[in-house]
């Protein structure tokens, strides 16, 4: 079976850097795969290259044997690969339960004069997406904070909403950058979780990236290495942890930061 | 249709009870005639404001409503004097113009944020006067006066827009029309925010780049937005040529543009009705101070500036509690 996603040959400059040389990998559906490296090496720039967020420089992605670079993002979205941000984003003065309806309006089936007319498919709309929004804050454990209005959030559940923003669009590639930034140990275990049933119960496939080691090497199907925008490995968990250039290129920034 | 609850319902009932019987029953007893002129150009300025709001709700702040007004009042001046049309065909031409130019005029702009949007639109304003004062078919400085009252339509001998020429009272018409024509953008304004189109518009003010992330095509939300928006420029720039049987290249200038964003920030950017009232306060405000003379501009500016500072969220904040009415 041919991969999902393809990274091919993605290379992206700015100005004299180049923040990815080259990048190539493969990621099959259904899987976890994580993307990691020390500060700087090109992680989130990886991601917004392959939402279209930004250009690539060379080299392209394909989707379904499709190529998804060089769009726009809301294109490429709609295709059903979505990314969330490193840094919080959201919605600020809208509630987790409105974030969350407003995210599902590619799922619309009427058009939007239709919901200017209020024809009856638009209300069936409404309905459908409230009772869905309903449905996905009760999956993710943020039932209880439906109703808070964004920017009122801690740290932990800005990072929730986040997420629940990509998967209420019903995404069929998921990008999390750095899902757990900001959790405790608890939390992030939590979120370890429910990544992992959203990618058993929702057929997502999950691209993310980390600095948690212990939590990468727990959700990770597999991983890709990055350093100074070079890809220097890919394998799984226990290959990962048993390769010398990433040790070398963990223990050359941090020591302990890979915390095996 | 409009989805009002009933105290909602009841305030709608009662505003229409003002403007529609209120009003003429008011100036009837009182005498002052001239009440109708202001009125009536409070409505017709509340539609172009209407418009600059709705380019604040998706995070723009548009100085250069004056720029469509003026457009749509020359559109409709041009088609009732050299073309034959009936005003009340090129009424909403007029606003189609606007809304034809808008997206022209928006493909490269509406990318630029802030400051520099602003900046843009504020020139937009004298661009349009000078157009005015080179092209032929505008007459140039001397613009187009003399410009015939509405005339009436009728469907199969019914007649279903009025003869102004034929009324009485062609300030009582005046008034009327431009009343209903502010209740009908304002009704479609309302839907609209509180259709899916408005929260759209809310997620792209809020976040654009979570916006797109979403699925939202940012750049057509925000040319279909900035086309009603100055479509309503249009409108009710249109109305106004009319009223004044005139236009002239300053007939809207950069002040006018200044004052529609005025009118929404007074009023409040989070109701959808807050340029209406926000147009009310301030031209019936600016006429209020004339006796203070040459101190009018000087105790109007103090006054806005203390508003803006005590009322940062309009002068509809005083009623609703903050995210309350939309
Ligand atoms: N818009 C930009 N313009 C110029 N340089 C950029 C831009 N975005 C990223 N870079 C540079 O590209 C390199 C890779 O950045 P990127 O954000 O992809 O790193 P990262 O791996 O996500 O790091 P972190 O772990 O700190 O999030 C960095 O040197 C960064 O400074
Ligand atoms: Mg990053």
């Amino acid at each position: 079976m041919s991969p999902l996603l393809q990274v091919k040959n993605v290379t992206k400059k700015y100005g004299g850097l180049t923040a990815n040389n080259a990048i190539s990998f493969d990621v099959a559906e259904n899987e976890i795969l994580s993307v990691i490296g020390p500060n700087g090496a090109g992680k989130s720039t990886l991601f917004k290259m392959i939402a279209s967020f930004t250009p690539t420089t060379s080299g392209e992605v394909i989707y379904r044997g499709e190529r998804i670079s060089n769009l726009k993002p809301h294109i490429v979205a709609r295709k059903g690969v979505v990314r969330t941000f490193q840094e919080t984003t959201i919605f600020k003065s809208m509630t987790v339960h409105e974030s969350v309806v407003v995210a599902q309006h590619l799922r619309a089936k009427a058009s939007l004069a239709g919901y200017f007319w209020g024809s009856k498919t638009a209300k069936e709309d409404v309905a459908a997406f409230g009772k869905y929004a309903d449905e996905l804050l009760e999956f993710l454990g943020m039932w209880d904070i439906r109703n808070e209005q964004a920017s009122n959030l801690p740290q932990g559940s800005l990072r929730a909403l986040g997420i629940a923003i990509g998967l209420a669009t019903d995404p069929k590639v998921l990008l999390l950058d750095e899902p757990f930034a900001g959790m405790n140990h608890d939390e992030t275990m939590n979120m370890v979780d429910l990544v992992r049933s959203v990618r058993d119960e929702r057929d997502v496939t999950v691209m993310l990236v980390e600095h948690d080691m212990p939590a990468v090497m727990n959700i990770s199907d597999r991983i890709v290495v990055l350093n100074f925008g070079e890809k220097i490995a890919e394998g799984t968990p226990s290959e990962i942890q048993n390769n010398e250039k990433v040790i070398e290129a963990y223990l050359g920034s941090v020591d302990d930061e890979i915390g095996m | 249709m409009l989805g009002f609850n009933l105290k909602q319902l009841t305030g709608v009932g009662i505003f229409l009870f003002m403007i529609f019987i209120g009003v003429p029953f008011a100036i009837g007893v009182t005498g002052r005639w001239d009440f109708y002129f202001t009125l009536t150009s409070v409505a017709l300025l509340a539609i172009a404001s209407a418009g600059v709001w709705l380019t604040f709700y998706i995070g723009r702040i548009n100085i250069g409503q004056g720029a469509f007004a003026l457009i749509g009042a020359y559109v409709s001046a041009i088609l009732v004097v050299k073309v034959g049309w009936s005003f009340w065909i090129s009424l909403p031409a007029a606003g189609l113009f606007a809304a034809v130019v808008a997206i022209l005029i928006g493909l490269p702009i509406l990318r630029l944020r802030g400051v520099y949007f602003a900046m843009i639109t504020l020139v937009l304003t004298q661009v349009v006067t000078l157009t005015a004062l080179a092209l032929p078919i505008t007459n140039g400085a001397r613009g187009i006066s003399n410009i015939p009252l509405p005339s009436g339509i009728s469907l199969f001998g019914i007649p279903i827009l009025p003869d102004f020429v034929a009324m009485e009272s062609t300030k009582l018409a005046f008034y009327y029309t431009a009343c209903i024509i502010m209740l009908l953008t304002y009704a479609a304004l309302y839907r609209l925010v509180n259709s899916r189109l408005g929260h759209l518009c809310r997620s792209m003010q809020q976040n654009e780049e979570l916006a797109s992330s979403i699925g939202v095509n940012i750049s057509y939300i925000r040319i279909v937005i900035f086309a009603i928006s100055s479509f309503f420029g249009g409108l009710g720039g249109a109305m106004f040529g009319s009223i004044a049987q005139s236009v002239y290249p300053s007939s809207f200038q950069v002040a006018d543009s200044v004052n529609f964003m005025l009118n929404c920030f007074l009023g409040g950017l989070g109701y959808v009705f807050g340029p209406m009232l926000g147009t009310l306060v301030l031209y019936f405000g600016w006429d209020l101070l004339f006796e203070f003379g040459k101190y009018q501009m000087l105790i109007y500016s103090t006054i806005l500036i203390i508003i803006i500072r005590f009322l940062p969220n309009g002068l509809l904040s005083i009623r609703f509690s903050k995210g309350g009415d939309k």
